[in-house]
């Protein structure tokens, strides 16, 4: 019985990661799958393996496009995101000033915006400014959540600093912006490297601004895309499959690699937050 | 070099806690000046208010007789060591002890000459392209010292330096701190909670409680005078033995009556009218003795050998039983459960009143030795 109860949490976790990578795994096997075999007899285990899919994705479909204007979009968003939330984040989580907690609440509360409820104002608004259908047209609507997101994570990780570093810097008569670039900036590359790939990573996955301020497949990001595949008569489950894989790919290879300092970097930001 | 002065501060923190009440203190130009005091005492508060990483709610702060108050802390030109170093991570020792010329735009041949310089004297060239990270604690707080030596401040604050080392390198570093001071005749302002440190190393030591200054004095003094109980307990070591006594005047000596002994003071204290007191006795003036002898009678609980002598926890019979300890020669012959007889050196004794706590003087002072 003892024995039985302490393999019980072991066999708990192997449930939970079974059932979250099996979709992910069968999507990468399906996607390997011929065609006509996809509804026949579905396999656990390919029995062959063909690239066709792939090969339409790029031949047929030429899903170069959406790759580059997801990576042209994240990328972007992110690289102004992180400079300008890091100066943000630092006077939140070292000056003295009034309202300092109202404004680190309401960035918060930004960020739980439902995205549904800005869709409608933000279309009228980009279309106004004849946005709709550019790049500048998603990377704006995506700094309104990424920016709150890397500020908020960014006041974790510079609270986590050790203060007397920076006291030390000031009584050795440096002002306080040379202080954030030559003592706070070096050590805070982690959580600046972090920060920037959980922002990324929200911008690849972001799906109904995309969809909602594009027009065409010239700026269709891969989520987008993605979803537009299915015609009207038949839905190519595995080009989608394909796509879902690279699209997918990345990303995990980005987590798995970066995943002590991502989950540091979350919990930084919501305990010390 | 320049003299510091609090001038009536007052620190209120906006969660309602008093880091400082009216704290009026002055290191005079090139003096050691520790602050000690228990945790949360204000002691670190005032060093800060002093290096200008506090503001203080009311009151000034002066350097060199200049009202530095309103000046941030680059303007203010003190040096202060961290407890935990504070050394700049990712710069090597070099660049940690240039930082501070850098920011104050010295020429470089005069950099390298007083980082040199500095580095020889404390025996830290060798690491001069290491990282803090590869340095062992001792190294660091050298270096630590070495980045506030360098810039050849108005003054040098110092938060517990030692107290990240362990006991040997903490008395060496103590020695060194004290000839560092004497060498460089710079004015020190000195956080410690370390009551032994504070009185090998101060010129004057303040001790502090609840935001407030208890005394001011040189260590021997507040050794010998303690302004009140709180001082006499906190200084010392082991901590004073207090009992509860009266005070009565017995006809010419005022006599000091308690459940275990009574005592004549010669040497007219006031004791009209009569007044409850809190007799202070130090461990190292409590003399044992046969039993029956002396002033009290007691019982032997605990002997603690430390070396060169003998630490004994006694209980005083006769009444209620209370704790007292003794210092005893290392060759005395105390054994556990021993009946043995107390006497008080009459001329170490303190007494404070029970209600305020301070000091009740005995009008012919005691022998001032070693002071």
């Amino acid at each position: 019985m003892r024995r039985l109860l302490g393999w019980l949490p072991a066999a708990v976790v192997a449930l939970l990661v079974l059932s979250a990578l099996f979709p992910f795994y069968w999507a990468a096997v399906a996607s390997l799958t011929p065609e006509a075999r996809l509804f026949e007899r579905p396999s656990l285990i390919p029995a062959e393996a063909v690239s066709d899919h792939y090969r339409a994705l790029f031949d047929e479909r030429d899903f170069w496009v959406p790759i580059r204007n997801s990576l042209l979009v994240a990328g972007t968003t992110t690289l102004l995101c992180v400079p300008v939330g890091a100066v943000c984040a630092y006077a939140l989580a070292r000056l003295q000033f009034r309202g300092k907690s109202a404004i680190l609440a309401f960035i918060l509360a930004v960020t739980m915006f439902p995205q549904i409820s800005i869709v409608s104002p933000l279309y009228l608004l980009l279309r106004s400014l004849g946005l709709i259908n550019t790049y500048p047209g998603l990377v704006l609507p995506y700094l309104t959540f990424a920016m709150p997101l890397t500020v908020w994570l960014l006041v974790g990780f510079f609270r986590q600093l050790p203060r007397s570093l920076e006291e030390a810097a000031l009584m050795d008569g440096a002002s306080r912006l040379r202080t954030f670039w030559e003592i706070v900036l070096p050590l805070a590359w982690p959580g600046l490297a972090t920060t920037a790939i959980i922002t990324f990573i929200y911008c690849w996955n972001e799906f109904l601004f995309a969809l909602s301020f594009t027009l065409g497949p010239e700026r269709q990001t891969v989520p987008v895309a993605i979803a537009l595949f299915r015609g009207q008569y038949q839905v190519p489950w595995g080009q989608i499959l394909a796509a879902a894989v690279l699209a997918t790919a990345p990303v995990a290879i980005l987590v798995l690699l970066f995943q002590r300092r991502i989950v540091s970097g979350l919990t930084a930001g919501a305990v010390k937050g | 070099m320049a003299a510091i002065r609090l001038d009536k501060v007052e620190k209120v923190y906006p969660n309602g806690h008093v880091a400082a009440r009216g704290l009026d203190l002055e290191a005079a130009d090139g003096e050691f000046l520790v602050l000690v005091g228990p945790s949360g005492c204000g002691k670190s508060t005032a060093l800060r208010l002093v290096a200008g990483l506090e503001t203080p709610t009311r009151g000034r702060v002066l350097i060199g007789g200049r009202d530095v108050t309103a000046l941030p802390p680059q303007e203010r030109d003190l040096a202060m060591v961290f407890q935990n170093y504070a050394l700049y991570p990712h710069k090597t020792v070099r660049q940690n002890l240039e930082f501070g010329l850098l920011m104050r735009k010295t020429s470089a041949p005069v950099i390298a000459e007083r980082v040199a310089r500095v580095a020889a004297s404390l025996g830290i060239d060798a690491y001069l392209d290491r990282k803090p990270g590869q340095l062992s604690g001792g190294q660091r707080q050298r270096v630590a010292l070495g980045r506030a030596i360098v810039r050849e401040p108005q003054a040098f604050l110092l938060d517990e330096p030692l107290s990240n080392l362990d006991a040997r390198l903490r008395v060496e570093t103590r020695a060194e701190l004290a000839r560092l001071h004497r060498r460089l005749g710079a004015t020190m302002l000195y956080v410690t909670h370390d009551q032994e440190e504070a009185m090998t190393l101060g010129n004057r030591v303040a001790v502090l409680r609840d935001g407030r200054l208890e005394q001011v004095a040189p260590p021997m003094e507040i050794y010998r005078r303690p302004a009140n109980r709180f001082v006499a307990g906190f200084m010392g070591s082991p901590s004073m033995n207090f009992l509860p006594c009266t005070l009565r005047d017995g006809g010419g000596a005022a006599r000091l009556e308690s459940p275990w002994f009574t005592l004549s003071l010669e040497g007219g204290v006031t004791a009209t009218p009569t007044r409850e007191v809190t007799l202070g006795v130090r461990a190292q003036d409590v003399r044992l003795g046969a039993a029956g002898e002396g002033d009290a009678a007691g019982r032997v609980e605990v002997v603690q050998p430390l070396g060169s002598e003998l630490l004994v926890h006694l209980a005083l019979t006769g009444g209620e039983e209370a704790p007292v300890v003794a210092v005893v020669p290392a060759e005395a012959a105390v054994r556990v459960e021993q009946e043995v007889g107390l006497r008080f050196e009459r001329d170490r004794l303190h007494l404070f009143d029970a209600r305020d706590e301070a000091r009740i003087e005995l009008a012919s002072p005691p022998r001032p030795d070693g002071a």
